[in-house]
């Protein structure tokens, strides 16, 4: 009755509405009108083009911290650090951005590179860890974010200023900005780093799915006794995994750094940029246009739940639980792809 | 009527196959009643209905003659159906006594009441022959233990039907000859048992009656006495077989491997590999006899780069590759069918078209420049699965889902098609059915036949003679003895095998 593809397309959509109901549910226990309150949050993402602006500027550092899981979970891993990675892709984008003029054309492909250079080398230290000492790669990835948080601090008041809480603004030459695309949504913050992301999924599949190195990698996520029987160089492939991880959460520190802010700011606590990233993962499928699906839902809700409280009036807080409830439904889609199955089963 | 069990017209269907039709096993009280098939024919599945995890589309299922309906295995168990699994469902740091009685402990206020556990585990295990201690861990017992704990298990809930799903496939040849006393004695005290096997000596040895399924269908039910080996493989393969390879004398040419006094360490540090030495030559097969344990693995791993090794050489051609990478040695011409397919002769989840290149996706044509490419990748995938009949739906079906022997058959394909010099084939037919077997063995003589050297290693020993130009016995380390099938027998082979002539050595000395 369904094709297995089918059932794993479906499980997304299921989720997806299943989240949308139970939040609706809530809305109306408190009192608020559940298709007003939906009505606010499209409005808030759609509504004009500022708000699509903003979506899609939302949207952009999603796909590439998804991908960052993704990737990882796909060979094997379990990047936990893109949060940390993120942070050393933002500050060192805004680094190279703040240090000195340069062409645009230089200036630009140079600040995106050393924000993937940032990220790969956070990814880096776990990935060899694990593949020399095998130390589980959760554990480190988990910590080396604290250290990214506050060494990204240390870093930004001592060493690029003298004792500031923020740095200065990235040239205009290292800059992803566009007057054209601000103006063309009434002023958003949109940028161009959504051509970068979209790019980084077309990367990702690509090197996945078609070069012999994703073949190693994949062999090596699936089988490390199998591969390195096979002659590939297991250590290395763990690596590079880790490394290429954590290349694609420095992007979408850049996304951040040269784009939306143009600035990197003291920071008491995480973005949540990278941890959002494992839910768009899994929601995605692990797969590169998937990621990127899932990542337009993430911003969509991140951006259209701001105008809740003032279209609809219905609390911030509640609008919390109606998107953490969403993305619950879209997390335990486990218990949606059972119930498929048991429908499957009883149907016949 | 004095059926125990009466499973008739069964019929069961998983999306796009039927796995059980037609299918009537009618089970006497008393007698040892054996469940025949190739891998994949339906046996587990016919098993798992009467065992109430499956539910049968058609057909009627009586026990002592009553219908009955299973509809989970604590139904099964009520009814005094218990099953033995191939893969035992033991706690690794409980005792025996009290993974016995897990689940259905007898209690005494609010505590379990150990002793009066342990006290019935003894009593049953004394009444049926099985001599296990109620009270050692199952992780410091055998595996020949563990099975007889599992077989308590199914006593100790009071069972008197027992399903053993395949269980001589993990015991040794003593723990086989026990395990055959105790389904006698179990048979003594009134119990029924359903051998689920494919092999047909066992069969022949214990089982009073049994009943052949091939490829879903239900085929005969024989008695024992009145048949042979031939017949019941030719009933379940569905053509006639043959058992005894047909093999021309080895005209053995150059020196291809070399193995000169090669030490080798296994993971824990303990020293496996006591300085071997070992030559095979071009057109000849080698067959390393010798119990599970006595550094044939470690030996096999040494030569294919797959472990470091500590000291002595290993050549081929002359070029030493001892401590290269298994690549290294891969491209040096040496194929490996390597002893465990599950973790290291495949990606079980990958598939069966990036398995059949997984040693050769980065060489043209499967590769240029880094870039894969898919289509000269399936056409290989595609021939190969054609040329060793390997039953796959399609080459993205993955690994996971074939039999074993279809899988082991993929790994097979894929390690010869290379023109290797050397093979190395460990255990190649662990676990295979007689068809597969057969399949296999001639695959191996055409090789030999082309000029390749084979170096096999075999815990079985009709395979080891049946195959052979020269049998190297390992024990403890060592070679203690070099023979070949036309001056020893099973016999002999199994004395060296347990180490008499070493200790006769060392009483000399």
């Amino acid at each position: 009755m369904f094709s297995n593809r089918l059932v794993n397309i479906l499980i997304p959509i299921i989720s997806v509405i299943l989240g949308l109901l139970s939040g609706a549910f809530i809305m109306l226990i408190f009192g608020y009108n559940p298709i007003q309150g939906y009505a606010a949050l499209w409005n808030g993402a759609f509504g004009d083009l500022y708000f699509l602006g903003e979506t899609i500027r939302q949207v952009t550092p999603y796909i590439l911290s998804g991908l960052a899981v993704a990737f990882a979970f796909r060979t094997g891993l379990f990047n936990i650090g893109v949060e940390g990675q993120v942070f050393m892709g933002w500050l060192a984008s805004v680094w190279v951005g703040v240090s000195f003029e340069a062409p645009m054309i230089i200036h630009l492909p140079l600040a995106i590179l050393a924000a993937a250079l940032a990220g790969a080398a956070w990814g880096f230290v776990p990935g060899l860890l694990k593949a020399k000492l095998g130390v589980h790669e959760v554990i480190v990835t988990i910590m080396m974010n604290y250290i990214a948080l506050y060494s990204a601090n240390a870093i930004v008041r001592h060493v690029i200023t003298d004792n500031a809480d923020k740095t200065e603004q990235v040239a205009p030459t290292a800059s992803l900005g566009s007057e054209w695309l601000e103006q063309l949504t009434y002023f958003s913050r949109l940028h161009y780093g959504f051509v970068v992301a979209l790019f980084g999924a077309l990367i990702m599949w690509f090197l996945l799915n078609k070069t012999v190195r994703g073949f190693e990698l994949r062999s090596v996520g699936f089988n490390k006794d199998a591969s390195h029987y096979a002659g590939m160089n297991v250590s290395r492939n763990i690596i590079l995994s880790m490394v290429i991880s954590g290349a694609f959460a420095g992007l979408a520190g850049a996304m951040e750094g040269i784009g939306t802010f143009g600035y990197y700011s003291v920071k008491s606590g995480f973005t949540n940029i990278g941890f959002d990233g494992i839910a768009v993962a899994l929601l995605g499928g692990n797969a590169a246009i998937g990621v990127i699906f899932a990542a337009f839902l993430f911003g969509t809700l991140k951006i259209g739940a701001l105008n809740m409280p003032t279209q609809a009036g219905v609390p911030t807080e509640l609008v919390e639980i109606v998107i953490a409830l969403i993305i619950f439904f879209v997390a335990s889609s486990y218990m949606i792809r059972w119930l498929i199955l048991r429908f499957k089963k009883e149907g016949k | 009527m004095d059926y125990v069990i009466e499973m008739l017209d069964i019929r069961k269907e998983f999306p796009g196959v039927v796995a059980n039709n037609n299918v009537n096993l009618q089970v006497k009280q008393g007698e040892i009643h054996a469940l025949l098939g190739e891998n994949g024919a339906g046996k587990s599945t016919l098993m798992n209905v009467l065992f109430g995890l499956y539910q049968p589309e058609k057909g009627h299922i009586r026990v002592k003659g009553k219908e009955v309906h299973i509809s989970n295995p604590n139904v099964a168990n009520d009814l005094g159906i218990g099953m033995v699994h191939q893969h035992f469902m033991l706690i690794d740091t409980f005792t025996v006594t009290e993974n016995i009685v897990l689940g259905s402990e007898p209690k005494k206020n609010a505590t379990v009441d150990i002793r009066q556990a342990e006290k019935q585990v003894k009593e049953l295990s004394e009444q049926y022959g099985l001599n296990v201690d109620p009270r050692a861990k199952i992780r410091d017992i055998s595996v020949g233990m563990q099975q007889r704990v599992e077989i308590l298990k199914t006593l100790y809930r009071g069972a008197e039907i027992l399903i053993l799903d395949e269980p001589t496939a993990v015991l040794t040849p003593p723990e086989i000859k026990e395990l055959t006393e105790i389904m006698r004695s179990l048979v003594r005290e009134g119990k029924s048992i359903i051998l689920i096997t494919h092999k047909l000596k066992e069969i022949m040895e214990v089982c009073d009656r049994c009943t052949v399924i091939r490829k879903g269908e239900g085929i005969d039910t024989l008695n024992v006495s009145d048949t042979n080996v031939t017949e019941l493989a030719s009933l379940m393969v569905g053509r006639e077989v043959s058992f005894t390879s047909e093999k021309t004398p080895a005209e053995p040419k150059d020196k291809y491997l070399s193995v000169v006094d090669l030490h080798v360490k296994d993971s824990r540090g303990v020293e496996m590999v006591k300085g071997v030495n070992l030559d095979v030559h071009a057109g000849e097969i080698v067959g390393i006899a010798g119990v599970d344990g006595n550094g044939q693995t470690e030996l096999i791993e040494a030569i294919t780069g797959l472990r470091k090794s500590d000291s002595g050489s290993i050549t081929i051609h002359g070029q030493n590759i001892a401590n290269q990478t298994p690549r290294k040695v891969t491209e040096s011409g040496i194929s490996h069918i390597p002893q465990d397919r599950h973790k290291f002769g495949l990606v079980l989840d990958f598939p069966m078209r990036e398995n059949m290149v997984l040693q050769t996706y980065y060489q043209n044509p499967f590769a240029k420049s880094g870039i894969l490419n898919y289509k000269s990748i399936s056409e290989k995938a595609k021939s190969l699965i054609e040329e060793y009949d390997v039953r796959t739906p399609s080459i993205f079906t993955h690994a996971r889902s074939l039999s074993g022997g279809n899988q082991q058959k993929a790994i097979i394909g894929r390690e010869i098609d290379r023109s290797p010099d050397l093979i190395v084939a460990a255990q190649p037919t662990r676990g295979l059915d007689v068809g597969a077997i057969e399949f296999i063995h001639n695959k191996l003589i055409e090789e030999r036949g082309k000029g390749r050297a084979v170096l096999l290693l075999s815990f079985e020993l009709d395979e080891i003679m049946n195959l052979s130009d020269r049998i190297a016995v390992m024990f403890d380390g060592e070679v203690v003895a070099e023979t070949s099938p036309e001056d020893t027998d099973e016999q002999e082979l199994g004395l060296l095998m347990a180490g008499s002539k070493q200790q006769q050595k060392e009483g000399d000395a």
